[in-house]
């Protein structure tokens, strides 16, 4: 991916907004805005292991969940949020591997199975030790860091730094895939075959790229359990696993702003329609059977989906002509 | 020893109820190629067409028989034509995510519309047990077991002894080979499908009173049944009710003797164990992969 200067200049110029306009908002407003970063990053990474190396990962939420409650933990434990956040990366990393590992090595669509049922274990997790987690009634009062000695108590300050994060996730991101190894995931995803006869080790690359979109979980997790000040099982459940995957699947998978687009719809926008949530999952979900039936490419595709239709059409239109 | 006898028996009953949902994954599996994730939610939403029969003064029986006509008409032929059909061709992963969308939808639908509580479900059996050498048995596992027992066993004698079942298996088998012989593939596919949809209400039927009505609890049982379809082997029938029997019996034993609490985990570590040393499930064949 090189960055044309449109790009660019639309990429600063959605920075700049980004920066400007949270200056104008209330305490809600900032706290979806906010909200919708710490989505982004984890999207991101979900992002890599679905749209670029063409796994079903269930348990994103689950691997948020981690995150959380790590940073929760030590930070509970005096350990400062600087420190506990590399732990909590590198734990989700590791859990990546460790659930990748059995269920990569047999097919591609054995690791829905497994990351849904290692969710479902995560959530027992969650619930039961409470001596740990603080089973249903969570953990509260989680407080927010200092960076260089000043205070991110308030919530403008620490938007800041998660919209740095972000920035800096991305980036990493985007260099990955342009590296040669995004470029081996994405011959996995087009023909896995094809791509271990060119020499591409399948299971090394396929667990690689699932384990650091579940680091990638881990980082927004770590920045969820300050920014939300209480956590408990709930928001690491299978059903927003689900709603993980969905958005990077509406948004475009394997687009790299598709995410940013996919969690806006599936995360955002029922948080903010909380009155109607169900209802709107409910739409939701129906949307997207129709969605994968018309327009498998995501909402990002909806241009070239229409090209290729018009060519279609022109061909067919062409051909009583030329016989 | 009696407590082992005890578990094993219940652990049995409730692994047969999840084998009946595994054998209707497969199925379509195997048919269709479809890999459905909603199978838990297709659980779901006849346990609560039942529960809205009885409420409208049904008896359960009658109210089984209605759920059961329309899970066919909605969840069997209503599926396959609305949301299988018009993806031929796209692939596996289409379906997968249109099923997992379908899933949200479903859940979401049920919560929004009927209730977010969990509601009593009527047994279909007495609640009262008998004792046999010392045994405790309730009538409820044996109805369970005796009910799955026969509609798999019944399935099996459809599959193998009628023409229409062994067109099924042909169709299952090889498309290609079957539509060149002169079968109907497209009926058969058809029939299997309702197969499914009966199977699911069946499910809904005997799990419900233990499980409550609930717009999630399909999240739990549709788990079991993919693993118990993926532990037998999913490119065979008959693992299915092996995987099934096999997680029922362990998460019970598991529940009583090393944790209650992480008993639903257990059938996600013996999906792994199995697949780290036969990754075709235990009674599968491998299969080839195709460029």
């Amino acid at each position: 991916m090189t960055l044309s200067k449109r790009h660019l200049a639309l990429l600063a110029l959605a920075i700049i907004a980004l920066t400007v306009l949270p200056t104008m908002l209330k305490t809600y407003g900032l706290y979806l805005l906010t909200l919708w970063l710490v989505y982004i990053i984890a999207a991101f990474g979900l992002n890599l292991t679905v749209g670029y190396a063409g796994l079903k990962s269930l348990c994103h939420a689950g691997f948020m969940g981690i995150g959380a409650y790590t940073v929760a933990i030590l930070m509970k434990a005096g350990v400062s949020f600087w420190l506990a956040t590399p732990v909590a990366i590198v734990l989700c990393f590791a859990f990546g591997l460790l659930i990748g590992f059995p269920a990569l090595r047999v097919q591609l669509h054995y690791l829905g199975f497994a990351t849904l049922g290692f969710n479902l274990l995560l959530m027992l997790f969650f619930r039961n030790e409470e001596w740990l987690t603080g089973g249903t009634f969570g953990i509260q009062n989680i407080k927010r860091p200092e960076l260089f000695g000043y205070s991110l108590m308030g919530n403008l300050p620490f938007y800041y730094v998660v919209l740095a994060l972000t920035v800096i996730a991305g980036a990493a991101l985007a260099y990955l895939l342009r590296s040669p190894w995004g470029r081996a995931f994405a011959a996995l995803r087009d023909n896995p075959i094809r791509a271990e006869s060119t020499g591409v080790n399948i299971t090394a690359y396929t667990l690689m790229s699932f384990a650091i979109g579940a680091a990638y979980a881990g980082l927004a997790g770590a920045l969820f359990a300050p920014l939300v000040n209480f956590i408990e099982p709930a928001p690491f459940g299978i059903g927003n696993s689900l709603l993980f995957l969905l958005m990077v699947v509406v948004g475009g998978s394997g687009r790299f702003y598709g995410p940013v687009l996919g969690s806006a719809i599936a995360l955002l926008l029922p948080e903010y329609l909380r009155f109607a949530k169900d209802w709107y999952l409910a739409v939701f979900g129906f949307a997207v059977v129709v969605m994968m039936i018309w327009l498998p490419g995501g909402l990002l595709s909806i241009k070239e989906t229409w090209q290729l239709h018009r060519a279609k059409r022109d061909v067919k239109s062409a051909r009583p002509e030329a016989a | 020893m009696t407590d082992f006898f005890q578990l094993l028996i219940s652990g049995i009953a409730t692994g047969s109820i999840y084998a009946m949902a595994a054998l209707g994954f497969t199925l379509l599996w195997q048919a269709a190629g479809t890999i459905n994730f909603a199978q838990g939610e297709f659980v779901m939403l006849p346990a609560f067409a039942m529960l809205i029969g009885i409420a409208a003064g049904l008896p359960l029986w009658l109210a089984f028989v209605v759920a059961v006509a329309i899970s066919v008409l909605v969840l069997g032929a209503g599926f396959k034509r609305l949301v299988v059909d018009p993806m031929r061709g796209s692939g596996v992963v289409a379906v997968v995510v249109a099923t997992l969308g379908l899933s949200i939808g479903l859940k979401s639908f049920v919560k929004a519309g009927y209730s977010a509580e969990p509601h009593p479900f009527p047994s279909v059996f007495s609640e009262e047990v008998f004792k046999l050498a010392g045994v405790t048995i309730s009538y409820s596992d044996v109805g369970a077991l005796v009910f799955a027992g026969l509609m798999v066993l019944g399935l099996q004698m459809l599959l193998n002894k009628t023409i229409t079942g062994r067109a099924m298996q042909a169709v299952a088998q090889n498309t290609f080979a079957a539509e060149a012989l002169g079968i109907n593939v497209k009926r058969m596919i058809l029939y299997t499908f309702g197969i499914n949809a009966i199977l699911v209400a069946v499910t809904a039927l005997l799990i419900t009173p233990t499980y409550l009505a609930k717009f999630d609890m399909g999240d739990n049982i549709g788990l079991k049944a993919f693993f118990a379809a993926i532990i037998g082997g999913f490119n065979n029938s008959r693992g299915a009710l092996l995987g099934g029997v096999l997680v029922g019996v362990l998460e019970n034993l598991a529940g009583a003797y090393l944790t209650p609490s992480y008993k639903d985990g257990v059938a996600l570590v013996l999906f792994l164990a199995v697949i780290l040393v036969k990754p075709d499930g235990l009674l599968g064949t491998p299969q080839e992969r195709k460029v």
